[in-house]
């Protein structure tokens, strides 16, 4: 099985489809009957609406129904809802604001939907929008994260005074002071985590299609979890009974967190579909994805990091001020919280730590989860504090951290911000990225470059994550809405295929092969004969979806479990065709035998068997091999790793050339090496877009500035090196792989990576620190206001 | 306002009346079903997603109007494999895993091939300028570059 099982680089299922031009993304889907739809947008970022005139726009050309938020009322559709809800520190509920699919009192940001149009044609739809009259009373806006829930700025909702949505604390705050009373030295930095836009490829869509046949309505969207919009459609917007809603969602075109969240758009387009009595598609044009996709990261933070004098971590003191935009999205509060404050022991035995986090509403598009999600904004302040104190203390960076490592025989390790830590060897990681880009001979190369004019720097960052969200019960007990586990289900024919359902799902993650490579390792049936169903509410049994790099973690566990039932019930069926005792009956390499015999049964003999049951113990065992496994996590899984580059800075033009870039990461047990390196190496390009050049920029009045592709930059070919991947392996130590996630780490290392190689490239001018993104107009900035 | 256009798309005559204002993605997609093509910037000419060959030279189907390709032979993702032969691109591309979620991958497709036939030999910073005009959120590049250089090797 070595060539396509656990370990081997196999070659992508799903490719064939995608290198001839025959994938089905949901915009190449089209009903029988179709209307399509396009969404009147606030064009103001906070305004009252006092009226809404729809007649022109009804009597325009091929116009099948004009909807507004009164429409949306009138039916009595719920809010959508954020799933998690947070206690604040005084014990108190966070505010949570209604977020109703089609704004009926208010807009709150520019793009806020207001009305639908449905039309005959696409054109049709977007010409009579403009004649949709909408009366505005334009109010001042809250656009600065800073000062938005100061005295006297605009309030954005009733339900929310101040704009504050909550006030988090984690950690031990009197020990946390009493080790920065202790202190040898205190680092401190102000820094700013930018605000991103998450830029899938594939623009965001769906097809509403209701059924006046059976009363059920079909959904056709761009998902990463097509059953939690089932259950957030049914459940909370309430449009139909989950037994009437089927969701779809096929080959999706990236997500990286933005096609988690359930939108008023999908919402709105299923229950149009009703009203109008056709299928309703709708496909955003960049600019809506810019003015609608949740958007990421955005925090204000001042942190603190406390010292003995052999440089040892005291304690660390985390002030954030995260922003949640104008309204909850889906899993917002969660992110700078239960992902971000529960990570600040990073990799370090830090003895003390406190964080406190205000979430704050503001007249922008709302924030949530992007590729990394929290972890990113963790790992960034602490490996920037750590190279702030190196710096302050004249401790090499390398040093410092090999200090302060939590020990590999540390593990279990408990965090001081609710943590268990289950395996790792973090030094590991460091000694070997350290050993690839030759760390020892750096100061050579910096002078060489610094003999071209060139600023060389070297930056590091060792992070940790926290993936494979999640056990319920603990999640539950910190406020999620909903239970983490995954469900899979693994069939077999009577003819020895198998197919394999996940309620994961694949947007470029490559389940299709890695999971039919787990499933070939385990039954032994060729790679061939698997078949991976993702996306799909009517065919699979249920399903969390795909977030927080926990497809393998939770979904594959699930498949695992699936397996042993399938292997469970072959050994009873084996023990009947071969006459002997379950208890003697072993399974190896796609064969049942009886031990210490040659008499022996293939899986394919025995689903057979299963499927004809001629020869069968009918009375103890129903027929079929088809077995359902839910898999709920015992802990989450920490994937950690150190990742060192090196940049060149032009002083004339202050443009940085990221020269080389080394990734040590520690997945546990890899199914598939080159898959796992595209993830690493997509994650990094991910990170240098924030720190490089990647920022969602308002005007005063709420206006996005960057709201094209023409204006928000993202990391194209020649901006990057080719990125240099390897591996070290703790196994997770707690779900039946061994495996613990790679989707998201890029995305946390790169940033703080890539800084800190900038500051050290700049420090001989002086300078401290940079802000993202570190654009050249930046860079060139620091570099003459240093000298 | 509408006009009949003569367009061969992967050796296909076709005749269409279509609207003036119709790009040529729109034509491709909606009017001849041929959903490999993609969009993502929407009409910007930034992404590269929509890269088809007219006449043999990459062109972003979007920065088009049909009405401008009349009389003209289109290649799209579609007509890249020729008698049921995968190109040496689509081979090396699924060696070296050049692809994810797959969204760019038919414009990357269609803009290196023309490339590989100007540039038999190209360096990795000259791969990596071909691909400028293609933005890949996925995979960081990485593989589209080894992948596109292990094609030209296998061309020549």
């Amino acid at each position: 099985m070595a060539d396509t099982g656990i370990g081997a680089s196999v070659r992508r299922k799903e490719d064939q489809r995608f290198i001839t031009g025959r994938g089905h993304y949901t915009d190449d889907l089209n009903r029988p009957g179709q209307a399509y739809a396009f969404f009147v947008r606030s064009p103001h970022a906070h305004a009252r609406i006092k009226s809404v005139n729809t007649a022109a726009a009804a009597r325009s050309p091929g116009v099948i129904g004009v909807f507004t938020g009164q429409d949306v009322a009138a039916d009595k559709l719920g809010s959508i809802p954020c799933g998690w809800g947070v206690t604040q520190k005084d014990g108190k509920p966070m505010n949570a604001p209604p977020h109703m699919p089609l704004a009926a009192d208010k807009a709150r940001y520019v793009g806020d939907q207001v009305a639908l149009v449905v039309a005959e044609t696409y054109n049709q739809a977007r010409d009579a929008a403009e004649k949709v009259v909408v009366d505005y009373e334009v109010l001042p806006a809250s656009v600065d994260l800073a000062a938005t829930a100061k005295k006297g700025a605009p309030v954005i909702h009733d339900q929310a005074p101040n704009n504050v949505c909550f006030v988090w604390g984690l950690g031990d705050e009197a020990a946390t002071k009493a080790a920065f009373a202790k202190a040898h030295h205190v680092a401190k930095l102000n820094l700013v985590n930018n605000r991103v836009i998450p830029n899938a490829i594939e623009p965001r869509a769906a097809i509403g299609d209701f059924d006046t046949g059976d009363d059920s309505y079909t959904l056709y969207v761009t998902s990463q979890n097509p059953h939690l919009a089932r259950l957030v459609i049914s459940a909370f917007v309430q449009i139909a009974p989950e037994s009437k809603l089927r969701v779809v969602a096929p080959d999706v075109g990236g997500g990286f967190g933005s096609k988690i969240f359930i939108y008023a758009e999908e919402c709105v387009v299923t229950w149009a579909s009703r009203k109008v009595g056709r299928p309703v598609k709708w496909t955003a044009e960049r600019f809506e994805s810019f003015l609608s996709d949740a958007h990421g990261r955005d925090h204000l933070t001042h942190v603190e990091l406390a010292l003995d004098k052999d440089g040892k971590f005291l304690g660390l003191r985390v002030d954030t001020t995260a922003n949640m935009g104008a309204y909850l999205s889906n899993f917002a509060s969660a992110i700078p919280t239960y992902l971000y404050g529960t990570l600040l022991q990073g990799v370090y035995t830090t003895a003390a730590i406190y964080c406190e986090v205000t979430s704050v509403f503001t007249n922008t598009v709302p924030v949530d989860a992007v590729r990394g999600a929290g972890r990113p904004e963790a790992t960034y302040l602490i490996e920037r504090i750590v190279d702030v104190a190196a710096s302050d203390m004249g401790i090499d960076r390398a040093e410092i951290r090999r200090r302060n490592f939590i020990a590999a025989i540390a593990f279990p390790y408990q965090t001081q911000v609710a943590l268990q830590y289950d395996s790792g060897n973090y030094g590991a990681s460091l000694e070997k990225a350290l050993t690839m880009i030759d760390y020892a001979g750096f100061e050579k190369r910096r002078k060489e470059a610094a003999g071209r004019g060139k600023l060389r720097g070297i930056g590091l960052a060792s992070y940790i994550e926290a993936c494979g969200i999640a056990p319920s019960q603990v999640v539950g007990s910190l406020g999620a809405g909903v239970g983490l586990y995954e469900a899979g289900q693994v069939r077999f024919d009577a003819t020895g295929n198998v197919t394999v359902f996940t309620g994961s799902h694949t947007h470029g993650q490559s389940h299709e092969t890695t999971f039919a490579q787990i499933v070939s390792d385990y039954l032994g049936v060729p790679f061939e004969k698997i078949e991976v169903v993702h996306g799909d509410s009517g065919r699979i049994p249920f399903g969390m979806g795909t977030y927080g790099s926990r497809s393998l973690a939770v979904g594959g566990s699930a498949i695992v479990r699936a397996m042993d039932k399938v292997i469970a019930k072959g050994r009873r069926i084996a023990a009947h065709l071969l006459e002997a005792s379950e208890a003697d009956i072993e399974f190896k390499a796609g064969k049942f035998s009886v031990k210490g015999t040659d008499r022996a049964k293939t899986i394919g003999e025995i689903a057979f068997a299963a499927y004809v049951p001629h020869n069968y113990p009918l009375s103890e065992l129903e027929p079929g091999l088809d077995e359902t496994a839910f898999y709920d996590p015992a802990n989450f899984t920490f994937p950690a790793g150190t990742h060192v580059c090196e940049v060149e800075i032009d002083r004339d033009t202050g443009v940085v050339a990221v020269e080389r870039w080394v990734a040590v990461d520690d997945f546990g047990r890899i199914i598939n090496p080159m898959v796992v390196a595209g993830q690493v190496q997509g994650g990094v390009a991910h990170g240098v877009g924030q720190a490089l050049c990647e920022a969602a920029v308002y005007d005063k009045s709420g206006q996005l500035l960057t709201g094209s592709y023409m204006d928000y930059c993202m990391p194209r070919a020649g901006d990057l090196p080719s990125i240099e991947v390897d591996t070290t392996v703790t196994l997770c130590t707690h779900n039946p792989l061994g495996v613990k996630g790679c989707g998201e780490t890029g995305a946390i290392a790169a940033p703080a990576t890539l800084i800190n190689a900038i500051v050290d490239a700049l420090a001989p001018l002086g300078v401290k620190h940079i802000e993202m993104p570190a654009t050249s107009q930046r860079v060139w900035q620091a570099i003459h206001s240093a000298s | 306002m509408n006009r009949t256009v003569n367009i061969t798309v992967n050796g296909v005559a076709y005749q269409e009346t279509v609207p003036i204002r119709m790009l040529l993605v729109d034509f491709i997609r909606d009017r001849l079903g041929l959903t490999g093509t993609h969009i993502s910037c929407t009409y910007e000419g930034r992404c590269g997603a929509c890269t088809v060959q007219v006449n043999g030279e990459a062109v972003k189907s979007c920065m088009l109007l049909a009405v401008q390709a009349d009389g003209d032979s289109v290649t799209t993702i579609e007509g890249l494999s020729k008698d049921g032969q995968p190109h040496p691109l689509q081979q090396t591309f699924n060696e070296h895993h050049a692809l994810q979620c797959g969204y760019c991958t038919p414009g990357i497709l269609m803009n290196i091939e023309e490339f590989l036939r100007k540039n038999p030999r190209p360096s990795e910073t000259e791969i990596r300028h071909a691909l400028i005009g293609n933005i890949c959120r996925c995979t960081g590049y990485v593989h589209i570059v080894e992948a596109i250089a292990a094609a030209a090797d296998r061309m020549r």
